[in-house]
């Protein structure tokens, strides 16, 4: 049975079982593609997360209580949801000590290899995208090198950071302030608002798609269009 | 064509259409006008066909001059309005020629003005919007507030008939203000007499209020923190952190959070929230979901109403 919740006087938000799993990612792109086809040109926003998805209505919607009791004759979750695992993305990394990388292994009992050895180890999933435009989060970081976010956020976080925070990584579209530790630099660009209303990506991800990093050099790292920060000059 | 230039920006003016919608999973925000309810009205003042691009102007200070023969009005907080420094009204539409300058001084009651101008000012969008987003730098000019010496091109537009809005259909933003509040998203995380208390203590608007967000000062509400996973966040939703004061996200509010919600007021009142300054005193009250129809009619009623009151 599908859970749906009021959120406002033109939205609703369906819950899924309160974890933080694929199997919640799978049934969120199942559930998307079918409250599309449901509610059609009545649909001004969806926003997908973790184990939620926020439905927002244009004004002129037929009623928030019939919509409600629509969505709940027509929604099935799926039984079986593992052909819907969304597209793998492949982001290479520079890593680097120049941040936290050294402090994460320590804190882990790891040498800084075996940290970003296991950072590309597991396909990751985009739980969801906020915070800034662009900004994913990835999960679920081998539990080995889960680390607090820095009890001082920085006030600078370099555009393209790797970082992590808990159980959980992300890539930082733009520069801007931060708490997570930093492990190094990607230089694909993961947020061109120029693309917007033309045919190509304004992201390279969604919510559901899978992403793994891969470890380059420098010399990689600034012929694929990475800038070094200031720091690293 | 016609257009303006920004003599002086005040404290802080930023351009805004009716908000950007369809990239919040992109995790852009809706941005838009504070107070809804005042842009809507400088539009049919002007007789504008379509939601236009305005200045939103915070507190006050703006000056802009004509550059071109044009139609302009203001809605919203009161500030001084005045035309080559011949005092105006405001919520009526005013006749400008090339080189009159426009000032706006700072509002005695409510905090934000809307400027608009027959057509509506012409810029590129930016996702499908002019709305200004300064914390994502998305929108406006270059993602920021405007500035000296900005040039403002506006579209070619009808000359419109003169109108306004009679007085007694202005807005009192200093009145004490009752927040409807529909229940939903956690509501059943907060017990009978928790929701009696934040449906009869009297809150304050705190001096952190802005365009992402209304916290609220008063009695804190205390209920046991429980974990939840971030999740999309609505126009109007009521949030309550842990230290239990109240906050009201608004236009330029992050699109994801992990605060527990007892539920989302409704968007007229969210807009005249946003007018409201520190220290103002705010309430909530309940709103039952099968009130809603109610209240969408009473809603088509008011500004059928208020179309039928604008006049020469």
């Amino acid at each position: 049975m599908i859970q749906l919740e009021l959120a406002g006087e033109n939205a609703l938000i369906l819950y899924l079982p309160a974890a933080i799993c694929g199997n919640n990612l799978s049934q969120l792109l199942h559930v998307q593609q079918q409250v599309r086809l449901v509610l059609g040109e009545q649909l001004q926003e969806l926003l997908p997360s973790y184990a939620s998805l926020l439905i927002v209505l244009k004004p002129d919607h037929q009623g928030v209580l019939s919509i409600k009791t629509l969505l709940e004759q027509q929604l099935r979750l799926s039984s079986s949801v593992l052909e819907q695992t969304g597209k793998l993305v492949l982001l290479p990394v520079y890593y680097h000590t120049g941040w936290d990388l050294n402090a994460v292994a320590a804190r882990a009992g790891l040498s800084t290899a075996e940290v970003i050895e296991l950072h590309q180890a597991i396909e990751y999933r985009v739980y969801a995208i906020g915070f800034a435009p662009g900004f994913a989060y990835l999960g679920e970081l081998d539990e080995r090198l889960a680390t607090p976010r820095l009890s001082t956020p920085r006030a600078k976080v370099p555009k393209g950071a790797v970082a992590i925070a808990d159980r959980q990584t992300a890539v930082y579209p733009a520069e801007s302030p931060g708490g997570w530790n930093i492990l190094g630099l990607c230089p694909i660009r993961l947020f061109n608002p120029e693309q917007a209303g033309s045919s190509g990506d304004m992201m390279p991800f969604a919510v559901g798609d899978r992403v793994r990093f891969q470890a380059i050099s420098q010399s990689e790292f600034l012929a694929l269009g990475g800038q070094l920060p200031q720091e690293l000059c | 064509m016609s257009a303006f230039v920004v003599l002086k920006p005040g404290v802080l003016s930023t351009l805004q259409d009716q908000g950007r919608f369809g990239y919040a999973h992109l995790g852009l925000t809706q941005g838009g006008p504070a107070d809804a309810v005042s842009y809507r009205i400088a539009d049919l003042l002007l007789q504008n066909p379509n939601p236009s691009c305005q200045i939103e102007v915070s507190v006050g200070g703006l000056s802009v001059v004509a550059l071109t023969d044009s139609v302009f009005c203001v809605t919203g907080a009161q500030m001084p309005l005045t035309v080559n420094g011949q005092p105006k009204s405001l919520w009526r539409s005013h006749p400008v020629k090339k080189d009159d300058v426009i000032e706006l001084g700072f509002a005695k009651s409510g905090v934000r003005c809307y400027l608009a101008v027959a057509g509506g000012f012409r810029l590129a969008k930016e996702f499908g919007s002019n709305s200004t987003v300064l914390r994502e730098k998305v929108g406006g000019i270059a993602g920021a507030a405007l500035q000296q010496g900005q040039f403002l091109p506006v579209r070619s537009a009808y000359r419109p008939l003169f109108w306004s809005l009679p007085e007694k259909c202005w807005p009192d933003f200093s009145a004490p203000l009752q927040l409807a509040l529909l229940p939903g998203y956690q509501q059943h995380w907060f017990e009978d007499a928790q929701w009696q208390q934040l449906c009869s203590s009297e809150y304050q608007v705190s001096g952190g209020a802005d365009r992402m967000g209304y916290r609220l000062q008063g009695e804190p509400l205390l209920y046991q923190p429980k974990a939840l996973l971030s999740e999309g966040i609505c126009y109007g939703a009521v949030q309550l952190p842990p230290d239990g004061l109240p906050i009201v996200l608004l236009n330029d509010r992050q699109t994801l959070g992990g605060y527990p919600k007892p539920g989302v007021i409704l968007a007229q009142h969210a807009a005249a929230l946003a007018q409201r300054r520190q220290g103002q005193v705010v309430g909530f009250y309940k709103i039952a979901p099968d009130q809603l129809e109610l209240h969408r009619q009473e809603q088509q009623r008011y500004w059928a109403e208020l179309a039928m009151e604008l006049r020469s």
